[in-house]
């Protein structure tokens, strides 16, 4: 489990991180979102034990970061910001060094590195020095040496900064993976990712946190949520149809976009209204070239969260 | 302590990884050879002792021990590798003594490889080899003082440049504390005490005595005293300053 308990970082009189608590419990994949500046690296780092806190305490499996750090730090996988290496090394040197400090020895280090290079499909840079391998590899490499001594606890900072989509997707299957029996926290600014991984979202803005619940919930805010899209082939029916979609019972208001030949019938709170949409295309017989149920904009609850506490 | 050993190991490889570990070696053992041989005079004297070549080790690792120095720390933080490794399940003070030995290490096989004017001084005469030997150790911690310092000051600074200026000024007073360059600064207002302590302090007195062929446990004590005095220095800043 990850505790923390209202940790709180200044740097003079700037309150990076103010009071933040929660607890993460094992098959919980935490998904820390907010805008750059908002604290997040800060209250990673505080639970890793890099940044001491001004005040508060974290605490990793029942271990407090500040009184116990090598019984904390043992449990932990850590991708700092920017995955940070030893250029110098090739990464077979470099996750044979972490596995030696992690305490692997014998068959064990040598299964554990199989795994891990083999996971992250290492195989072919493994004795090419880090630092003239491509940003992706070289976040892998950091991600490798968070997860050889596969710890109950993962900090995540920005995992698939830097990756092109497929190795995006590869490093989101693996964090599935290994999501049912551990820990683990990810700091992101993509959005989709949150909804491909998390199983709960935290946002932060000005160091505190503003909501907390599963990517879902958070889905559900978005004005977006169940409101339903029709694009047309002409121009023409447009106003016609916006004024038709307003008359239905469950459509609170419509918005019309000329350029996309579009009209989009939001919905009264969370009502379902795509059958009712459908049914009146069906019998108005309009050309349709598109009708889209949308599920919401992650994108659209999170600027508004954001700039509300910002404002 | 296992953290101590694999922590210097990596260290040590990864002076050999870039060209610094042959600059290094190449320019101390160019540098050694003419100071010994030509500002020494070692020929000339006629003598069949090390006295010209040991006499200018001080000067010579007054400005080649804090460039080994000042990477230690400083890289770490400007490539933000001090994240991983003060996150990695290993004490503070193991990583300071890991990469602390890595460099003595490291300047001790520089050193060792200065063995052709050991060879050639007994190709040469019939030398005491016993003095030889006191002045290669007193030699050794001197430079482990001197590394020390440079840890310390490198771990305060994220500019490798910044820490070894500073390094070679604050090496050059330990160096010279029982001089009048130095005592001067303290003599006229200070307590006769405190200039005694200072003028104690000195880096030169103590090797030149070790360097005669007479090892006091005092000088050897002075020695080992200020490199753990430096390194839990290192520790307390690195506790303090790790994330700045």
């Amino acid at each position: 489990m990850i505790r923390a308990e209202s940790l709180t970082k200044l740097y003079g009189a700037l309150r990076a991180v103010d009071g933040i608590s929660f607890t993460v419990q094992p098959g919980e994949v935490l998904g820390f979102l907010g805008p750059n500046g908002a604290g997040k690296t800060t209250t990673m780092r505080m639970i890793a034990g890099f940044v001491p806190p001004t005040s508060g305490r974290a605490e990793i499996c029942g271990f407090p970061v500040d009184d116990q750090p090598i019984e904390a730090r043992r449990r932990l996988g850590y991708l700092p910001e920017g995955a940070p290496c030893y250029g110098e090394m090739t990464p077979r040197q470099f996750l044979g060094f972490i596995a030696r400090v992690r305490g692997l020895d014998g068959e064990r280090r040598r299964s554990r590195l199989d795994d891990v290079i083999a996971r992250l499909h290492l195989g072919r840079v493994l004795d090419q020095r880090i630092e003239t391998l491509s940003k992706g590899f070289r976040r892998r490499v950091g991600l490798a040496q968070a997860i050889v001594h596969d710890p109950p606890v993962l900090i995540l900072d920005e995992p698939t900064d830097g990756l092109d989509p497929n190795q995006k997707h590869e490093v989101r299957e693996l964090i599935n993976a290994m999501a049912k029996d551990k820990i683990i926290v990810i700091s992101t600014h993509i959005l989709e990712e949150v909804e491909a991984v998390c199983t709960r979202a935290i946002i932060i803005t000005a160091g505190r946190i503003v909501t907390d619940e599963t990517p879902a919930a958070l889905i559900r805010r978005s004005r977006h949520h169940n409101a339903v899209t029709l694009r047309f082939e002409q121009a023409a029916l447009l106003r016609e149809a916006a004024a038709e979609l307003r008359s239905l019972a469950d459509v609170e208001h419509v918005e019309l976009d000329e350029a996309a030949r579009a009209v989009t019938a939001f919905p009264r709170g969370s009502a379902l209204i795509v059958t009712a949409v459908a049914d009146l295309a069906g019998a108005k017989g309009w050309p349709l070239s598109q009708l889209h149920l949308e599920s919401g904009r992650l994108d659209e609850v999170f600027r508004s969260i954001t700039e509300q506490e910002a404002a | 302590m296992g953290g101590i050993r694999i922590i210097a190991g990596r260290e040590l490889a990864a002076y050999f990884a870039t060209p610094l570990a042959y600059v290094f070696i190449v320019i101390f053992l160019a540098l050694m050879g003419v100071f010994t041989f030509y500002l020494g005079g070692f020929y000339e004297r006629g003598q069949a002792d090390l006295v010209p070549f040991f006499n200018f080790h001080p000067w010579l690792y007054l400005f080649l021990v804090p460039a080994i120095a000042m990477r230690l720390w400083a890289e770490e933080r400007k490539s933000g590798s001090i994240e991983l490794l003060m996150t990695l399940p290993v004490t503070t003070a193991a990583a300071v003594i890991g990469k602390f030995l890595a460099a003595w290490i490291f300047t001790a096989l520089a050193l060792a490889l200065t063995f052709p004017v050991w060879l050639t001084v007994n190709y040469l005469g019939d030398p005491d080899n016993g003095v030889i030997l006191a002045a290669y150790l007193g030699s050794l911690l001197m430079a482990g003082g001197f590394l020390a310092i440079g840890s310390c000051i490198s771990a305060a600074n994220r500019n490798q440049v910044v820490a070894f200026i500073i390094t070679v000024v604050v090496c050059f007073l330990f160096l010279l504390a029982g001089f009048p360059v130095v005592l001067d600064f303290f003599s006229g207002w200070a307590p006769q005490a405190l200039i005694d302590t200072v003028s104690g302090l000195s880096f030169l007195t103590h090797f030149n005595a070790i360097s005669k062929g007479v090892i006091d446990l005092r000088d050897v004590f002075y020695f080992a005293s200020v490199i753990i005095a430096w390194l839990y220095a290192t520790t307390v800043v690195l506790e303090m300053k790790k994330a700045d």
